[in-house]
């Protein structure tokens, strides 16, 4: 049971190695703030993130799903992201159309020298999201947490 | 038609161009037309049937029957030959064991439309140029086709046969028709709208991957429907998520390569609207990436494997459509 009643979305952040991770690494180095309740999952590029990740976020629990990647035309494989550019629009539109709050998803590029971006970006993500409330549409009742 | 295609399956099956005969036969009713394989003139003489309600889409088996050795000879409709296609564009048939007999197709009927007509007790459905005939134990009644048409041959795309290697009736053309308007409709109402009509559509799927079954897309060697692992398998109990999970991951692995052939809207025992999953896909496509049909010539890339510099980004999502 839970004592707290304030609304804590989980965020799940997918993160390029490359740039967004590492922007995510210098955000904590230079002290800057965000959300404790995003989760970063680092993956190889922006690119591998099967869609099916982010549906599976939902079920297990996630409020709100950002994928951030290297800016087009930096992707450390030249690219990756721009494939995932047209992957992500297509399956949130898709998403959108089934009813899905568009704000529960976002794309970002962000650089590994972008540390304060990475922050802002996560807060203003997670401020979102949190006005938005729990995900309860496209979510597993299995997998509830309250 | 059905004496035509016949006759050709017959001749093909002596001159030695193949020797089996992809067609159909009935089904567990005469308006359940079912694939199947002809070897001898004594079967295709028995049992060959074509008519009015021969809607299965022929191409999928192709992917087992073309790797047999020897040669098969299909018929296929102008919406199969798209399915054939993309299918060959996928390296997915061995084309060189596969003869194709292209008909020229008036459209197929849907056998609830026949029913509301009250039609009771029958015994066949002919057709006879734009008229279904249909003989019942009370007489016989007459009605025009396009009373009777599916939903999908309503909305029929293209009469073209893409990939043929002869011709039963005239070649056709690409078609105007306004099957996006659906999608259009759905997209002018707000999120929660689209929210309820969804789970009330999705909610009855009752998850006999039929649709999976039947779709010439779905054809890879091992579906994530069929890995217990993927957590996606079996329709839950508990609630709705794992429909509207299947139904995402389903049109977004066929996105780019369903060529609308409807086939399955068409088998869905609960009726609910894929196609409208589907179209979205195909008109988001047409209208962010340059229009685009699957299956309508064995080279152009699909969107999803290409890209352009300036795509849109995904945050385009908030200023297209509805609220
Ligand atoms: S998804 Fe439906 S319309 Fe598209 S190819 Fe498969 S069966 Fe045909
Ligand atoms: S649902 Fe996906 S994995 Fe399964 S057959 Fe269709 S395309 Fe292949
Ligand atoms: S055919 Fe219909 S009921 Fe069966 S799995 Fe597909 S959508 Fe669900
Ligand atoms: S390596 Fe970062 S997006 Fe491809």
């Amino acid at each position: 049971m839970s004592v707290n009643n304030e609304f804590q979305p989980t965020i799940v952040a997918f993160c390029c190695n490359w740039c967004s991770y590492a922007g995510a690494d210098l955000s904590g180095t230079n002290r800057l703030q965000y959300p404790a309740n995003v989760k970063i999952i680092r993956i190889p590029c922006s690119c591998r993130l099967n869609p099916m990740f982010i549906l599976r976020a939902f079920q297990r629990g996630a409020d709100g799903v950002i994928l951030c990647g290297c800016h087009p035309g930096d992707c450390h494989y030249t690219t990756g992201n721009y494939y995932a550019r047209r992957r992500m629009t297509l399956l949130f539109s898709m998403l959108d159309y089934l009813g899905i709050e568009r704000d529960r998803t976002r794309v970002e590029w962000v650089s590994a020298a972008e540390g304060a971006k990475f922050a802002a970006t996560m807060n203003d993500f997670a401020a979102t999201i949190h006005k938005l409330g729990p995900n309860r549409r496209l979510e597993d009742l299995r997998c509830r947490k309250d | 038609m059905q004496e035509r295609l016949k006759q050709k399956a017959l001749e093909l099956l002596e001159n030695g161009t193949a020797d089996r005969i992809l067609g159909w036969k009935i089904g567990e009713f005469f308006y359940d037309l079912t694939p199947a394989v002809f070897k001898t003139r004594q079967e295709i003489q028995e049992e060959f049937v074509y008519s009015p309600f021969a809607g299965a889409n022929l191409s999928k088996y192709l992917i087992a029957e073309s790797r047999k050795g020897g040669k098969v000879a299909v018929f296929l409709k102008p919406c199969d030959s798209y399915s054939f296609t993309q299918l060959l564009k996928e390296h997915r048939i061995w084309r060189e064991n596969v003869y194709v007999v292209g008909v020229q197709c008036g459209g197929m009927c849907d056998m609830e439309k026949l029913r509301a007509k009250g039609c009771e007790g029958v015994l066949s459905v002919g057709e006879d140029g734009e008229n279904i005939v249909v003989e019942t134990l009370y007489g016989t009644n007459v009605f025009p086709r396009a009373e009777l048409l599916e939903d999908r041959c309503i909305t029929c795309k293209s009469k073209k046969v893409v990939t043929f290697d002869e011709l039963i009736g005239e070649q056709g053309t690409e078609l105007e028709s306004d099957r996006f308007s659906q999608v259009a409709q759905l997209e002018a109402m707000t999120s929660q709208e689209r929210f309820a009509f969804w789970q009330k559509e999705l909610s009855r799927c009752i998850r006999c991957n039929a649709c999976r079954n039947v779709c010439p897309a779905c054809s890879c060697e091992k579906c994530v429907f069929d890995n217990p692992g993927s957590g996606v398998r079996n329709k839950a109990a508990a609630d709705s998520f794992e429909e509207s999970l299947f139904h995402i991951i389903r049109a977004f692995h066929v996105t780019g390569r369903c060529t609308d052939c409807g086939e399955c809207s068409r088998v869905c025992p609960q009726n609910i609207p894929l196609h409208l999953l589907n179209r979205k896909m195909i008109k988001d496509m047409n209208e962010l990436y340059g229009t685009y049909q699957a299956g309508a010539d064995p080279d152009t890339k699909p969107p999803l494997t290409d890209f352009t510099l300036d795509d849109e980004e995904p945050s385009i999502v908030h200023t297209r459509g509805g609220q």
